[in-house]
């Protein structure tokens, strides 16, 4: 388990980088979801707010063309 | 649906409501595919892989510095690809792909080196060398970090669409140069060891850990680009509903 550990003695660069790789694309996904789930809360409210007098973009004639 | 034309068909696909549920169905699925790969290759990369005959245990550094590279360049393509869509097909969920691909993109670019620099130094003797690859890659994070920095300086969604979108096809000329930086010049850094003409010079066992780090992180990548286009056409339609709710209360 130690040498498990000690890597050969490149412990001090291989585990580092184990951190930092884990790290990484950890707060990237917590910040990308932690966006999203914002926007989300922010789309609810105004919506509620609207009470459904602004058309959704589903609606729009734009992107819809073929219906 | 038969009697769609083709730019029709196109047209359906951009469609941002269509793109929410369809995108909705398949985030679930490619998590766990994602975490799913990576953990096995992790299981791989650090337990049930050998040592190098010549880097010994180091060689770990590998299945996590040759994915993140590989991503680094795989952000910065997809990006340069959506902007062209953009720019020439109007297409509009392609602005949105550009933009929620580049932070991931300097994520990773920023993983590839701060981990070269941990396996540059037990194995040249120096955190940095300024050589082609490194340096050509230093300028990628450059222009991923300018990508988001023009976004963030135009006030106008449109026109930092298009200004961005041009920033990104002109920095499209590094990636080959990235590719092929180990080919013309010389180099401290190895040359490709896996995409070869003559197929991978990596031991099987080796390869093993590494395909599966680098699926799953690709897949991780996709996944993250799908959530932050999400949030992108949420930020949209935010934007529209307080434009409405602000001509609402100027006209009561």
């Amino acid at each position: 388990m130690a040498a498990f550990f000690q890597m050969g003695g490149y412990a001090a660069y291989v585990w580092p980088v184990y951190a930092l790789g884990l790290v990484v694309p950890l707060v990237l996904a917590v910040q990308s979801l932690a966006d999203y789930r914002r926007q989300a809360r922010l789309v609810e409210e105004l919506e509620r707010e609207a009470g459904g007098r602004v058309r959704s973009p589903a609606r729009n004639p734009d992107t819809e063309r073929d219906r | 649906m038969t009697s769609l034309s083709a730019s029709q068909r196109l047209q359906a696909f951009a469609n941002p409501a269509r793109f929410m549920a369809l995108s909705a169905r398949f985030l679930a699925p490619l998590w766990v595919v994602s975490l799913g790969l990576l953990g096995t290759g992790l299981y791989f990369a650090l337990f049930a892989s050998p040592p190098d005959y010549q880097q010994g245990e180091s060689v770990r550094i590998m299945y996590v510095h040759v994915p993140a590279a590989w991503l680094a360049m795989f952000g910065y393509s997809l990006m340069a690809a959506a902007s062209a869509v953009a720019l020439i097909f109007r297409h509009p969920l392609a602005d949105l792909c550009a933009r929620s691909a580049a932070p991931i993109g300097a994520a990773f670019t920023f993983l590839a080196l701060v981990t070269g620099a941990f396996w540059g130094k037990p194995m040249w003797g120096a955190w940095w060398v300024w050589d082609a690859r490194l340096t050509s890659v230093l300028i990628l994070f450059f222009l991923y970090l300018g990508y988001m920095a023009l976004w963030a300086a135009i006030e106008e969604p449109a026109r930092a669409a298009r200004a961005a979108a041009v920033l990104a096809l002109v920095g499209a000329i590094n990636v080959p140069i990235i590719r092929y930086s180990v080919v013309w010049w010389n180099t401290l850094h190895q040359p490709a060891s896996v995409f070869r003409m003559d197929g991978p010079t990596v031991a099987p066992e080796m390869l093993l850990p590494l395909m599966l780090m680098a699926l799953g992180f690709t897949l991780f990548f996709i996944v993250l680009v799908l959530v932050r286009m999400r949030a992108e056409i949420l930020r949209h339609r935010v934007r529209t509903l307080r434009l409405a709710q602000a001509a609402a209360r100027a006209e009561g």
